[in-house]
Parts: C-alpha cells; structure tokens; sequence
C-alpha cells in the first residue's frame, strides 16, 4: 500500500502510512506537521509499533497535541492537533 | 477478550510451547543441549525486551537527527551503563567470557558504513530480529540482505585481491595459516590477517595500568571510566541539543525563568521520558550480564572453551572450524551468526567456503539447528513475536517494492560495516563498550556519524516524496 496524503476538510487532513516502516511513519508525519497550521487536524494510521513511541516524544516536544489514539489489531489511528 | 486477541494468544502459547518443546526434547537427548538452551532463552528474553521498549539502535540516532527524539539514545545508555556494572562485577570474578576486539580506525570505518546501512534499512541488526517478530516483512529482507552480504563479502577474491595493500598481504602469509585457509585469496582473510590482526587489543583498565580481573580495573578502569563517564557526556551532549529545548518551554511558561536545579529536572525527565524504553534497558543490561556469567558456567561444568567441542561429542562434526570451533561469543551477538545460516546454505549449494579465515579458521558452518548461536536469534524473533502478539500489536506486513529496496540497500551497508568492524550494533558497539573495549567507541562514534550521513540522505528522498503529496492538496 503506498503512502497517503489528503485534505478531509478545512483543516482536517489524513496522512496513512499503513504498510510502512521506520523510519518512514515519524518521518513523514514531521514533514506533514510542519506545513500544517496551528489548530489544523492531522489524521494518521500507521501500523509500525516502533513508531509510535517515536511520533508521542516528537509530538511531545515541539508542543502538537495527540487528542485521541486508537489501536485495534496492529493498526494506530491517532489524530493530532497541531499546536 | 475478542476473537482475534484470543487468537493472538493461542499463537503466543504455540510460540512459547514450541521452545519448551526444543528445550526438553534435546535435553532428554543430551545433557549438552543445555549450552543451546541456555542461549536459546536468552535469546527470547532479549526479544521480548526489544519489542516491549521498541528497543532499536538504529532509532536512537536516526530519530535523533531526523525527528529530534531522544528517547532510545536515554534508553541505550541506560541498558549500557547497567550492562557494564554487571559485565564489571563478572569481570572482577575471572568469569567473563569477553575478549576485547583490536583498536584502531577499521572499527569507526565499519561503524559509519553500519551507521548509514542502518538508517536506510529501518532496524539495526538486532532491530530487524525483533521486527520480523512483529510481522514485519521489510526486516525480514534487511535479515536476509546482511546475512548475505557478510557471507559471500568474507569470501571474496579474485578481482578484488588487486585492491588488498602489498603490505597486509605480506603480514597475512607471515601469520603461519593452516593450508586449508588459502588466506592469499581473499580481500578480507587479507584485511583481518594483515591489518586487523596487528591491532591493539585492550581496554580502559589496561590503559590505565590496571588488570581487568581486578576489582579496581573492572570497575573503576572499565565501567567508571570507560562506561559511565562517556556515556554521561554523551547524555548531557543529547540534553543540550534534544531534550532541553521542549522542557525549558514549559518551565519558562510554568515558573518564567529556568534555574540551573531545573536542568537537573530537565534531564531527569528526558532520562524517564519513556518508561517502556527504560524498562527494556534495564531487562537487557542485567540479562546482557547473566548471559555472560551462564555461558562461563556451563563452559566450566563441561570442561569446554567452545561450543565446537560440544558438537563434536554430539557427533555433529560438520561445518567445524580447521581448528575445531564454532562461533560462540558466550554473550549477545546477531550477525556472525546470520552469515553462519547463508554460509551454511551456500556450502551445500556447493561453494567452497571453508578457505577463508572467518568460516575456515574461526566461526565455521554448522547445521543451523545445531548453532547455540542461531538459536538465540530465533528465540529472539520469537521473543518479540509473544510480546507483540500478547499486546495486540502482531501484524503481517508484506513488503513493498520501495520498503524492500530500502531493506535490501540498508542490510548490504550493514553487512559490509559489520564485517569490517567484526561485528554490528550489538557485538561491536553494546558488548565492547559495556565491557570497557575503546574499540566499541571508536565504532559508536562512526555508527553516529552514519546514522547523521544515512539521515540526510533519507531525508532528500522523503522530502521531495512528501512535496509531491502536499502539492496535490494545495500546500
């Protein structure tokens, strides 16, 4: 599955990284948060464990804000605010 | 508990009962099988350490440099520091298993290619076990890609003896090799027995005068100052770049100022960061010590130096070294024996590879299902199989035409880097240092550098990859 990004709405968009794994789930979610706005939603699944203590710590740092997380079978789907 | 979780389970208990199985069946054949079982189950317990703390040096540097997390780099130093206290109270005894490795620059220049390797790939060596655990097909490839690698690397000659330097090939053919080892053919068996070789070997006790099996050598030479005083420095380097910046920002929005005791908080905080990370340091460091003190027991109770001499009283005779060995490190270790199984395979292919120094004269090629060695990383892939599938994160992920790429790329470049500096991120840097061997640095240092180089390659890749995403929705 290749990597997806896209608008859901004003504001709200989706980044899916199913299928990928480190580094490329942390990596690309950097990147798309950086080009966001402040108070814009990032949607995003990924299903490589190693990669969500990664993206917690990141998001952490520079201030985004994980606003729900799910996990069922392996798959994350987290929604992100950034701040 | 639903379906699949119930399933999960029932695949876990099968994982769990398949190795008592192995354990119990060979015992009941032979009271020898315990030196396999033995590293078998340190094995597992590595795995499931791995996979609970998402323990992976590749991610400590890489995430350092590409996202800024300092998690994993806290998470290996603590796993370091607390592996050399126990590897020092071991050392101390006269009970190590531990040989240091020949200093000099090979190590920093194996190191920086394993570096650059590890960032492309995903997963170091010991990462990409424990994520083909998880059901991840990419590791699988870069598994597949380093195994490989090493073994047709090690056995090259031919057009590539042109590139060995006159003077290691004259110091090789000076070393007296048994006939078998045709050590004039190979760019490797030139490079170990011609340059390597004629390296110093020591430690920090030993560079500061003082015996290793002394209690003083152990623990002030090799683990105050060869383990602790670096890895602080290397810690407070990580604070001031990484960690410092997001708790300033919530001290200052807090209290308005940041005191110098608020930098002792700050990295504090940073060092607890990730509990999970430091649960698995702790796990691995004090199992990384016992490994060592079980091995050098059952060495004793059998009256052996090697495990070649367990096979052989087993009547598993194949794929012993000229010199009646096997590989047998008595402590953690990934990718001799992964080029040991690909070795193995090629040899019944029908390729001589028992001529040069690293099959031929030290590690041989024993039957996988006989290599104490082997045994390890596949109770370590099964570790971390129990621990994903117990917490619902097991997943089987195909690999893509890109991923694999990456995989196979990342596994070449640790394969070569491993080979050059006679071991990974594991047998080279987190053994070595932790024992305090200053080659185990000197390859830190250059798996650092690597990991820096790899991200900034990487990131061309993912940055134009993404523009093109974002572009399509108008950012």
């Amino acid at each position: 599955m290749a990597m997806k990004f896209e608008k859901k709405g004003e504001g709200e968009y989706l980044l899916d990284m199913q299928g990928y794994v480190c580094p490329h789930p942390q990596l690309y979610t950097k990147k798309s948060l950086e080009k966001l706005k402040a108070g814009d939603v990032l949607e995003l699944i990924f299903d490589n464990p190693s990669s969500s203590e990664s993206i917690a710590a990141m998001c952490e740092n520079v201030g985004n804000e994980i606003t729900s997380q799910e996990m069922d079978g392996g798959k994350y789907t987290w929604k992100i605010k950034k701040g | 508990m639903d379906a699949k979780e119930k399933k999960n389970e029932l695949w876990a208990f099968g994982i769990v009962g398949f190795f008592i199985l192995v354990s119990v069946w060979t015992y009941s054949l032979s009271e020898y099988y315990v030196y396999l079982i033995a590293y078998l189950w340190f094995g597992f317990v590595y795995g499931m350490a791995l996979q609970y703390g998402r323990f992976c040096f590749s991610s400590a540097f890489r995430d350092l440099f590409a996202v800024g997390v300092p998690r994993m780099a806290v998470g290996i130093m603590i796993a370091t520091i607390l592996f050399a206290f126990v590897a020092s109270i071991i050392t101390a005894m006269g009970l190590s298993t531990f040989h240091p490795a020949p200093t000099s620059v090979h190590s920093a220049i194996g190191g920086l290619i394993f570096g650059i390797g590890m960032v492309f790939s995903g997963g170091c060596a010991s990462g990409s076990l424990y994520k083909s655990g998880e059901g991840n097909g990419p590791a699988m490839i870069v598994i597949l890609s380093i195994s490989l690698t090493q073994a047709t690397f090690v056995d090259i000659g031919g057009v590539f003896n042109k590139f060995v330097p006159a003077s290691w090939a004259k110091s090789a053919l000076e070393k007296g090799l048994p006939d078998s080892i045709t050590v004039s053919d190979g760019w490797v068996d030139q490079y170990l027995a011609g340059y390597v070789w004629n390296q110093p070997v020591t430690t920090f006790a030993k560079m500061l005068g003082m015996e290793n099996t002394s209690f003083a050598g152990a623990m002030m030479g090799d683990f105050l100052v060869g383990v602790v005083a670096p890895a602080l420095l290397l810690l407070t380097v990580v604070y001031f770049f990484w960690g410092r910046a997001g708790f300033r920002k919530k001290t200052i929005k807090q209290k308005g100022a940041m005191t110098f005791k608020d930098e002792f908080t700050g990295f504090w905080v940073m060092m607890m960061a990730s509990k999970r990370t430091a649960i698995a340091g702790l796990v691995l460091g004090v199992a990384c010590g016992m490994q060592m003190f079980v091995m050098r027991g059952l060495r004793l109770k059998f009256g052996i130096n090697n495990a070649g001499e367990i096979l052989h009283n087993l009547g598993s005779d194949f794929g012993l070294s000229v010199r009646g060995t096997v590989f047998d490190p008595g402590y953690w270790y990934v990718t001799t024996q992964e080029a040991q199984w690909v070795g193995w395979a090629l040899h019944k292919l029908g390729w001589n590879n028992m001529d040069n120094i690293f099959f031929g004269y030290v590690n041989g090629i024993p039957n996988p299902l006989f290599n104490p060695a082997d045994w390890m990383s596949i109770a370590l892939i099964g570790g971390a199989a129990v621990m994903a599938l117990l917490h619902n994160e097991f997943k089987w992920k195909a690999p893509t035409l890109e991923l694999a790429l990456w995989a196979a790329l990342g596994g070449f470049f640790m394969g070569i880097g491993s080979r050059l500096a006679l071991g990974c991120n594991i047998g080279a840097f987190f053994v070595r240092v932790a024992n305090g061997d200053p080659s185990g640095w000197l390859f830190g240092v250059g798996m650092i550098l690597g990991a820096y180089i790899g991200v900034k390659i990487f990131n061309i890749y993912a940055e134009r990859r993404m523009a093109r995403e974002m572009e399509a929705c108008g950012l």
